[in-house]
């Protein structure tokens, strides 16, 4: 958050209005967010005894730190493949101007308000036994029968770069229209070629957008729920699914509640060691 | 064009593909005669529409999604300008303690919120209920409604309101009358996305819905888990149009802020 965002000068106000200008979102927040996140947590240290048992079983049960390596691998696989397709997007998003510029932002913007679920059951249309991704394969001669690309970690991978594309997309365009045009031109009479300027210059500069898209799409990996749970194989589960299991069928809840602790804690780790980098307003700002 | 750039531009054009096929490939089976999805649809018919506009579960759950939505924006438009307001004004010290508690909801996942909400509500007997899904769906989308305003807020020129007050308006008086009309659209913008992000929301209604109060984005869950009927893809098409109206109502907003802005600036 850049300094001042939030600051304005002005008469003040006094104390009390302030106080009760705010009592609602604290509240709200206190109620919705504090409060429940924290029983849960406090109920996989406590429950059934006072100990990090539950943590412990995380940990050592071959079958759960399986989960977790998986989910830790998906949501890199799903973050280094959006950066791959983002960034020439937003390269070329940043250059255009005028109805070029309209279109590229329409294109970007209209999947990232379009709901989760629609877009997940179109991948299963696209990706079932007679869809349009077997028949294109079988067209072309990669294969002579159709194969099984549903319910597999591959299915995952797709869908969930297709979903979080855009938070990869909008922070680096952010960044490289923040780029003053002289500093190419700069680069440039001092001899650079175009390439040069973009390694030296440009991407240097466009780096915080890019890191910032990286850790959000990476973060909203490692929580995702609805796309593993419809596409994904139930033998090679993700964390989140997991998660569901064992707090709906097994009624595991202090399970259930270190698993969320987990989450929770590498989710937050991350999220303070890249907290320079995490301009927030600038990302939901370019979204909305 | 240069070599480089051609490449860039076929490169771009195919993710564009990537990102828009999907979408292009569900929307043509809203009409497809078939009730197997398949593509290129055969026919065409208005059928699933029907079924869905008759089908008394499927306009159950869309008003129950409606309601917490419409409420969801509300509450966060209301709630949320005040406390920007707050801080803006005067609360300069509470700015990094608001900011963590507004961003935390969506840095943590929403499947570690849904499940500590889930739990809450089931020993509160809120699960289910439309206060318990209004609740939850304005602290995810508080910040979108927060950043609109603050940015708004911050480029109205604190001395207008001191004008008003020492005119003899009170606090209030100055916000409602000077302060709030030029907000107003960053506000109303800030709330559509509110609506939105609610009636989209598909993981917390997955863990709070209750026998038999379901939301929308829930019911949908179930039917494509279930046997994916061609009913989803006349959702969508719906669903899709919707996205397309509130996204050209902000875009329309935010014309009108910038005029209100420069209006402003010239006076």
């Amino acid at each position: 958050m850049k300094p001042g965002f939030f600051e304005a000068d002005g008469r003040r106000m006094s104390r009390g209005a302030i106080l009760l200008l705010m009592a609602p979102f604290f509240a709200l927040i206190f109620f919705a967010f504090i409060y429940p996140l924290g029983s849960l947590l406090s109920l996989s240290v406590l429950e059934p005894s006072p100990t990090l048992g539950n943590y412990e079983r995380v940990l050592e049960n071959p079958l759960y730190a399986t989960v977790l390596f998986r989910t830790l691998r998906i949501a890199l696989l799903v973050s280094l493949l959006s950066l791959a397709l983002s960034l020439p997007v937003a390269i070329l998003m940043a250059n255009s101007r005028g109805p070029k510029a309209v279109f590229l932002t329409a294109c970007v913007l209209l999947p990232f308000w379009s709901s989760v679920l629609v877009r997940t059951a179109a991948w299963a249309i696209l990706l079932q036994r007679n869809g349009l991704v077997n028949d294109f394969l079988q067209g072309i001669g990669i294969t002579s029968e159709p194969l099984r690309l549903l319910y597999t970690q591959g299915a995952v991978v797709i869908a969930m770069t297709h979903v979080l594309m855009p938070f990869m997309v909008l922070p680096i365009y952010g960044a490289l229209r923040n780029i003053p045009s002289d500093y190419n031109r700069a680069s440039a009479i001092c001899g650079a070629g175009p390439l040069r300027t973009f390694w030296e210059v440009t991407l240097p500069l466009a780096m915080p957008g890019i890191i910032g898209g990286f850790i959000l799409v990476f973060l909203t990996a490692l929580g995702y729920f609805i796309t593993p749970s419809l596409l994904g194989s139930p033998q090679e589960m993700m964390i989140a699914t997991l998660i569901s299991q064992q707090m709906r069928e097994n009624l595991d809840w202090p399970f259930a509640a270190a698993l969320v602790g987990v989450l929770t804690l590498l989710v937050t780790i991350i999220t303070i060691a890249f907290s320079k980098v995490f301009r927030f307003e600038r990302m939901l700002g370019a979204s909305a | 064009m240069n070599p480089r750039a051609i490449i860039l531009n076929a490169y771009v054009y195919a993710v564009l593909i990537f990102i828009l096929l999907p979408i292009l490939v569900i929307l043509p089976m809203a009409f497809s005669e078939t009730t197997y999805l398949t593509f290129p649809p055969e026919g065409m018919t208005l059928r699933w529409f029907e079924d869905f506009f008759g089908n008394s579960r499927w306009m159950a759950a869309t008003w129950f999604s409606v309601k917490i939505a419409a409420l969801t924006a509300i509450t966060t438009a209301v709630i949320g300008t005040m406390a920007t307001y707050a801080l803006v004004r005067g609360a300069k010290a509470m700015g990094t303690l608001f900011q963590a508690f507004l961003i935390g909801p969506i840095v943590v996942p929403h499947i570690a919120l849904a499940v500590a909400l889930y739990l809450f509500f089931q020993n509160t007997g809120l699960s289910g209920t439309v206060f318990g899904y209004v609740a939850a769906h304005s602290i995810i989308a508080m910040p979108f409604t927060v950043f609109t305003v603050a940015a708004a807020l911050s480029s109205v020129d604190p001395a207008l309101e001191d004008a008003a007050m020492s005119c003899g308006a009170n606090r209030f008086n100055a916000f409602r009358l000077v302060t709030l009309p030029i907000i107003l659209p960053n506000v109303i913008s800030g709330a559509l996305f509110a609506f939105i992000i609610s009636f989209d929301e598909p993981v917390i209604a997955f863990f709070l819905a209750g026998i038999r109060d379901k939301t929308l984005p829930r019911m949908m869950f179930d039917d494509i888990e279930q046997n994916l009927t061609p009913i989803i893809p006349a959702i969508a098409v719906m669903l899709t149009l919707l996205s397309i109206v509130v996204l050209l109502a902000a875009g329309l907003l935010k014309y009108v802020a910038n005029r209100n802005a420069a209006r402003v600036e010239q006076s």
